[in-house]
C-alpha cells in the first residue's frame, strides 16, 4: 500500500467504524468490539505512518476538488503527524474508559454515542492532516457538529442550554470570524495552501495583518483564547469521557493545533516577529493563562465542582500553547507542539480520575473527596501524576515541554512570558496541591459534608481504572522517551536546532 | 429528434396540463404529471450537455427566422436553470401524491396536477425562449397556475394568501409589459439577441431609461426583493406543501433569471451597471433583506412561513452577489440559484412529511418528534445546516464564492453582514432542531409514526444532492463561473 493511500485510509477507517456501530447497535459487545477494531487498525495505520515521517516522507493525497481551484487535500507535517498520533493514541484507551463509564452509569442512548465519537475522531484525522486552510475549516466544523450530540448526551433541560452555549460560540466564531479570515487570505495571498515560512509575506502588512491573527485567533474558538472560552465549562455536562478525549484532547487541541498551524505556516514566524502591530497575541494568552488560573483557583478554595475546575485548568493550558507560538522563538514552537501531547496525557488522565470518582461514589465536588486516595489508591494515584504534569514538574511530560517553552522565552528575551510561565506554574500548584494532599491526608470523617451519600464504595469498574493507569503511564513515558515527539516537533521548525532534517 | 428539444421541453408539459385537466382520476392525473416531470428533467439534462459540449443552441419556432418568429436560445445560463426547474419538479412530483392528498379535495387533484403542469411549463419557458414577448406570455401562464395551487391549500386563509399574490404579481406583470411595451417600440423587435443589438443606436431616447425602470421595478416584485416581497410568505406557508417546495425552489429562480436576461443580456452590464447604477439600488435592496427578513424568520411560530422569510433573505444573497457585479459575484448569485433551490426544496419537503403525519407545522408542534420521525427530522436538520452553509453542503458552497466576491472589492461592512445572517440562520433553524430533539412531545398526542418511503425518497434524495454538490462543487460551481463570463462577455 502506498503511503498516499494511507491518509485517505485515516479518515475512512473511523468513520466506516461509525457505521458499522450503527449497524451492529443491537448487540452492545459487538458494537464495542468495532470500537477497538476500528482503534486499533487506526493506531497501527497512524503508529507506522508516524516512522515514515520521523524519517522525513510527506505524503500529500486530494480527496476531492471542492470548487474550481480548491481542494480537499491532505498533507501531512510533523506538527500535524504529532496531533494525529496523540488522537489515535488515545481514542482506543478512551473507549476503553467509555465501557467502563457508560455500562457502569446506566447511560442511554450508547450507539449514538460510539456512533457520534468515531465521526469526531475521522474529522480530528482530517484537521490534523489537512495541507489547506479550507479542508482545515470544513472538518473543524464537523467537529463541532458531530460532537454537539456528545455534549448534549442527557437531553435534559440543562443539557440543551449548555448546547446552545458550545454550538452558539463556536459556530459563530467559526462563521463569523474564521471563515472571514479564510476568505480574505484568499483574496489576499490567492492560495490557502500551507507554507513552510507563510503565504502572507508581502501581501500584507501593519494593523491589517494584526487583524488578521486576531479573526484567527478569535475564529477558532476551540482554543478557548479569552473572551471565547465560556463553551467548555458548558461543555462539562457531557458524560466523562466526553469531557476527557473531546474537551481535553481532540477538540481543543484542534483548536491550538490550528491556532499554531495559522501562526507557523500561513503567517509564518518570521513575518509575525517582524509586524510588531501583531504582538498582542502574546498578552492576550498571558492573560488568559492567569485568568484562568485564578479561577481555576476560586473554585479549588470553594471546593466546588472538579470537572468545572478542571476545564477552567485546560483554559488555562491551552493558552499555554498559543503563547509558546506567540513568543515567536522556534525553541518555544517546539515546546508549543509538545504541550499539545503532554497536556492531553496529563489532562486526560485527570478527567478519567474525575470520571471515575463519580461511577464509583457518585462524587462531583472537591469538598467531597476529603481521603477518597485511601479508597480508590489507582484512581488518586493517577490524578496526583496528572497534577505533578499540569504543573510541569519532572518527571512528566509537563515538565519537558514547559522547559522549551522556557528556554525559548529566554532565548528571544521575552521576560514578561518567563514571568507568566513562572507565576502561572505557582498558581496551577496552588489550585492542584490541595486537592491531591486531602484526598489523601485528610481523613473522611472531617468532610462536612453528611449527605447521606457516604456508602461504602471501592475503585471504579476494571475497565476505567486500566484506562486511567495507562494514561498516567503515558504521561511518565512521554519524560523518560520523548525522542520521537520531540523529533517531530524539530522538524516543524525546519530542522533549526540541529535535529533530524 | 434531438433538434426539437429545445421545443419539447416546454409543449409536453404543456400539452400533458391540458389533457390532466379533464382527468377524473387522481391517480393516473399523478401518473402523467411523475411522467411529463421526468421527461422534462431528462430533456433538460440533454440541453445541458449539448450546450457544454456545443455551445448556444438557437432553435426557430415553426421555422420562422428571428427576428420575425420567436427564437428559443439555450446557452449556459438558461440550461442550467432550466435543469433547476426540471430537476426540482422531477423530484417534487412523486412526493405529491400522498402529500397531496392529505392536503388537497380529491375532486381538485387533477387540477392541481394541471396546474402544476402549467407551472413547469410556464417557467420552462420563461427560461428557454429567447423572446421577450414570450417570457411575459409565459410569465402569465406560470403566475396564473401558481396563485391556483396556492389558492389549493386547505387552510382558508390559503384563499386570501392567493388573491394578494395574484394582486401583487399582476401589477409586476404589468410593469414588465409595459416595459417589453417600451423597448419595442423604440426598437421594433422582441428578439433579444436582436433587442441587444438596436438597443445602444436608440439610447437618447427616453423610452430607454422608463423601460429600464418598469422592468426593473416588476422583476423585483416577482422575485420578491425587498420591500416588494409582501406577498410570499403566505403564499409559501398556505399552498399544499408539495407546492411551497416547487414554487419556493422554482419561481423566485427564474424571476432571478430574468433580471440576468434582462440586464446582462438585453441591457448590457454597461449600461445596466455603468450608466444606469442598478447595483446601487440592488445592493442596499440585497443587504436589508438579507438581515431584516432573517430577523423576522427568526420570530415566525409556523415553521413554513419562518422558511419563507429565510427564502427572502436567500434572495438578498442571490441579488447581492450579482450586484456586485464581478465574475465571481454573478458566480455567486447563479450557483446559489441552483444551490438555494435544493436547500429550499428540501426543507419544504420535509415539512411536508410533518404535515403529513401531525397536520401542522407550528413549532410546538414539533416538539419531540426528533424520536418519533427520526429520518424526517435528521433530513430537517440536514437541511438546515446547509441553509446555515456549513461546509460539505451546497450552502457552503454559495456563501463561499459570496464571501469571497464582497472582499475582492474590499466591501468588508458587507461581508460582515453576510455572516452575521449566517448566524441568524443557525438561530432559526436551531429553534426547530431544540424543539424536536428535546422537548417533550405535546400531551395528548397519540403514536406519530414515520412518514411513508414515498415522501422520505425524494425528501432523501434532495438531501443527498445537497451534500453531494457541497462536497464537488466543479460541475455546478464550474458552470455557473462560465455562465457569468458569458453573460459579462468574457470568454465563452
Amino acid at each position: 500500500m502506498s503511503l498516499e493511500t494511507l491518509l485517505p485510509l485515516a479518515l475512512a477507517i473511523p468513520a466506516l467504524g461509525a457505521v458499522l456501530i450503527a449497524l451492529t447497535g443491537r448487540s452492545p459487545n459487538l458494537r464495542e468490539g468495532v470500537t477497538f477494531a476500528a482503534g486499533a487498525v487506526l493506531l497501527l495505520l497512524i503508529g507506522s505512518l508516524t516512522l515514515q515521517v520521523v524519517s522525513g516522507a510527506r505524503p500529500e493525497f486530494t480527496l476531492v476538488e471542492l470548487v474550481p481551484g480548491l481542494s480537499l487535500h491532505l498533507a501531512v507535517e510533523p506538527l500535524g503527524m504529532l496531533f494525529a498520533l496523540v488522537a489515535a493514541l488515545l481514542w482506543p484507551v478512551n473507549s476503553l474508559y467509555s465501557v467502563g463509564y457508560m455500562r457502569g452509569n446506566g447511560e442511554g442512548h450508547q450507539t449514538r454515542y460510539y456512533i457520534c465519537f468515531a465521526i469526531a475522531i475521522s474529522s480530528v484525522m482530517g484537521i490534523a492532516f489537512a495541507g489547506n486552510l479550507l479542508t482545515l475549516f470544513v472538518f473543524y466544523e464537523v467537529l463541532t457538529l458531530s460532537t454537539y450530540p456528545l455534549v448534549t448526551h442527557h437531553g435534559t433541560e440543562k443539557a440543551m442550554k449548555a448546547g446552545r452555549v458550545y454550538l452558539g460560540i463556536l459556530i459563530s466564531t467559526s462563521i463569523g470570524l474564521l471563515l472571514l479570515a479564510i476568505g480574505w487570505t484568499w483574496v489576499a495571498a490567492g492560495t490557502l495552501d500551507f507554507a513552510q515560512g507563510g503565504i502572507l509575506a508581502g501581501n500584507l502588512g501593519g494593523p491589517a495583518l494584526a487583524l488578521l491573527l486576531a479573526l484567527y485567533v478569535f475564529g477558532i474558538g476551540k482554543a478557548a483564547v479569552m473572551p471565547v472560552h465560556r463553551w467548555l465549562p458548558a461543555a462539562m455536562v457531557a458524560p466523562t469521557p466526553v469531557s476527557a478525549l473531546l474537551h481535553a484532547v481532540a477538540v481543543v487541541k484542534a483548536g491550538v493545533f490550528s491556532v499554531v498551524k495559522v501562526v507557523v505556516y500561513v503567517f509564518g514566524i518570521d513575518l509575525l516577529a517582524a509586524e510588531t502591530a501583531t504582538h498582542w497575541l502574546l498578552y492576550a494568552a498571558s492573560f488568559t493563562v492567569v485568568a484562568a488560573s485564578i479561577v481555576a483557583l476560586k473554585i479549588g478554595m470553594e471546593r466546588g465542582n472538579l470537572k468545572r475546575l478542571l476545564a477552567y485548568s485546560t483554559i488555562g493550558q491551552l493558552s499555554y500553547v498559543v503563547l509558546a507560538a506567540a513568543i515567536l522563538a522556534p525553541l518555544s514552537a517546539v515546546g508549543a507542539a509538545l504541550h499539545i501531547i503532554a497536556h492531553a496525557f496529563g489532562k486526560i488522565t485527570l478527567f478519567f480520575a474525575a470520571g471515575s470518582i463519580y461511577t464509583a461514589a457518585h462524587k462531583t465536588e472537591i469538598g467531597q473527596m476529603d481521603g477518597i486516595g485511601r479508597k480508590m489508591p489507582w484512581t488518586m494515584g493517577a490524578f496526583a501524576i496528572g497534577t505533578i504534569s499540569m504543573v510541569g514538574l519532572p518527571p512528566t511530560g509537563g515538565f519537558l515541554s514547559k522547559w522549551y517553552m522556557l528556554m525559548g522565552a529566554f532565548q528571544s528575551e521575552q521576560l514578561f512570558a518567563v514571568g507568566i510561565l513562572v507565576g502561572s506554574t505557582l498558581l496551577n500548584a496552588a489550585y492542584f496541591g490541595p486537592i491531591v494532599f486531602s484526598a489523601f491526608l485528610r481523613s473522611p470523617a472531617e468532610s462536612a459534608e453528611g449527605d447521606g451519600h457516604e456508602h461504602d464504595h471501592g475503585e471504579a469498574p476494571l475497565p476505567i481504572v486500566i484506562a486511567t493507569v495507562t494514561t498516567a503511564t503515558l504521561t511518565l513515558l512521554l519524560f523518560f522517551f520523548p525522542d520521537v515527539p520531540v523529533a517531530l516537533a524539530e522538524q516543524m521548525v525546519g530542522g533549526v536546532l540541529g535535529g533530524a532534517p | 429528434m434531438t433538434a426539437h428539444l429545445p421545443v419539447l421541453q416546454v409543449v409536453i408539459p404543456l400539452m400533458a396540463a391540458a389533457l390532466c385537466a379533464p382527468l377524473r382520476w387522481p391517480r393516473i392525473a399523478w401518473g402523467l404529471a411523475v411522467l411529463v416531470s421526468w421527461t422534462a428533467f431528462g430533456i433538460a439534462i440533454a440541453l445541458l450537455a449539448q450546450v457544454l459540449d456545443a455551445g448556444t443552441i438557437s432553435y426557430e419556432i415553426g421555422g420562422w427566422a428571428a427576428p420575425w418568429g420567436i427564437e428559443y436560445r439555450v446557452d449556459l445560463v438558461n440550461a442550467f436553470v432550466l435543469l433547476i426547474v426540471a430537476g426540482v419538479g422531477a423530484v417534487v412530483a412523486p412526493y405529491a401524491r400522498d402529500s397531496i392528498e392529505s392536503e388537497v379535495a380529491p375532486g381538485l387533484i387533477p387540477l392541481f396536477y394541471a396546474a402544476y403542469l402549467l407551472c413547469l411549463a410556464g417557467l420552462l419557458g420563461i427560461a428557454i425562449t429567447g423572446d421577450l414577448f414570450n417570457v411575459f406570455v409565459f410569465l402569465e401562464i406560470s403566475s396564473l397556475s401558481t396563485y391556483t395551487m396556492v389558492a389549493m391549500g386547505r387552510d382558508r386563509r390559503a384563499l386570501t394568501a392567493a388573491f394578494r399574490y395574484l394582486v401583487m404579481g399582476s401589477i409586476g406583470a404589468t410593469f414588465i409589459v409595459i416595459g417589453i411595451g417600451l423597448l419595442y417600440s423604440v426598437t421594433g423587435t422582441l428578439n433579444m439577441a436582436d433587442l441587444a443589438m438596436r438597443l445602444p443606436d436608440v439610447d437618447a431616447t427616453r423610452a430607454v431609461p422608463v423601460a429600464f425602470g418598469f422592468l426593473a421595478v416588476g422583476i423585483s416584485l416577482k422575485l420578491a426583493l425587498f420591500p416588494l416581497h409582501l406577498w410570499l410568505p403566505n403564499a409559501y406557508a398556505f399552498a399544499p406543501s408539495a407546492a411551497t417546495a416547487f414554487i419556493a425552489a422554482t419561481s423566485t429562480k427564474v424571476a432571478v433569471y430574468m433580471l440576468l436576461r434582462v440586464f446582462f443580456t438585453i441591457f448590457g452590464a454597461d449600461v445596466s451597471f455603468g450608466t444606469m447604477r442598478l447595483d446601487y439600488i440592488l445592493m442596499p435592496l440585497a443587504l436589508v433583506a438579507i438581515v431584516s427578513m432573517s430577523l423576522v424568520a427568526i420570530f415566525q411560530q409556523n415553521v413554513k412561513r419562518m422558511l419563507a422569510y429565510s427564502s427572502l433573505a436567500q434572495v438578498g444573497y442571490m441579488i447581492l452577489g450579482i450586484s456586485v457585479g464581478s465574475a465571481t459575484g454573478l458566480t455567486a448569485g447563479i450557483v446559489h440559484l441552483f444551490n438555494h433551490a435544493l436547500m429550499k426544496s428540501a426543507l419544504f419537503l420535509a415539512l411536508g412529511c410533518v404535515v403529513y403525519r401531525i397536520g401542522s407545522v407550528h413549532l410546538s408542534q414539533l416538539a419531540g418528534l426528533g424520536r418519533q420521525m427520526p429520518w424526517t427530522m435528521a433530513a430537517f436538520s440536514l437541511g438546515g445546516l446547509s441553509l446555515i452553509g456549513v461546509p460539505l453542503t451546497v450552502g457552503f458552497i454559495s456563501k463561499w464564492y459570496l464571501i469571497v466576491s464582497v472582499l475582492e472589492v474590499g466591501w468588508w461592512p458587507v461581508a460582515v453582514l453576510i455572516v452575521f445572517s449566517s448566524l441568524l440562520a443557525v438561530v432559526y433553524i436551531w429553534r426547530v432542531v431544540e424543539a424536536a430533539y428535546f422537548l417533550p412531545a405535546p400531551e395528548g398526542r397519540g403514536v406519530i409514526r414515520e412518514a411513508p418511503l414515498s415522501l422520505l425518497i425524494p425528501t432523501w434524495t434532495l438531501i443527498l444532492a445537497n451534500l453531494y454538490f457541497g462536497i464537488d462543487a466543479t460541475l455546478t460551481a464550474g458552470v455557473a463561473g462560465r455562465a457569468a463570463a458569458a453573460l459579462l462577455g468574457i470568454g465563452s
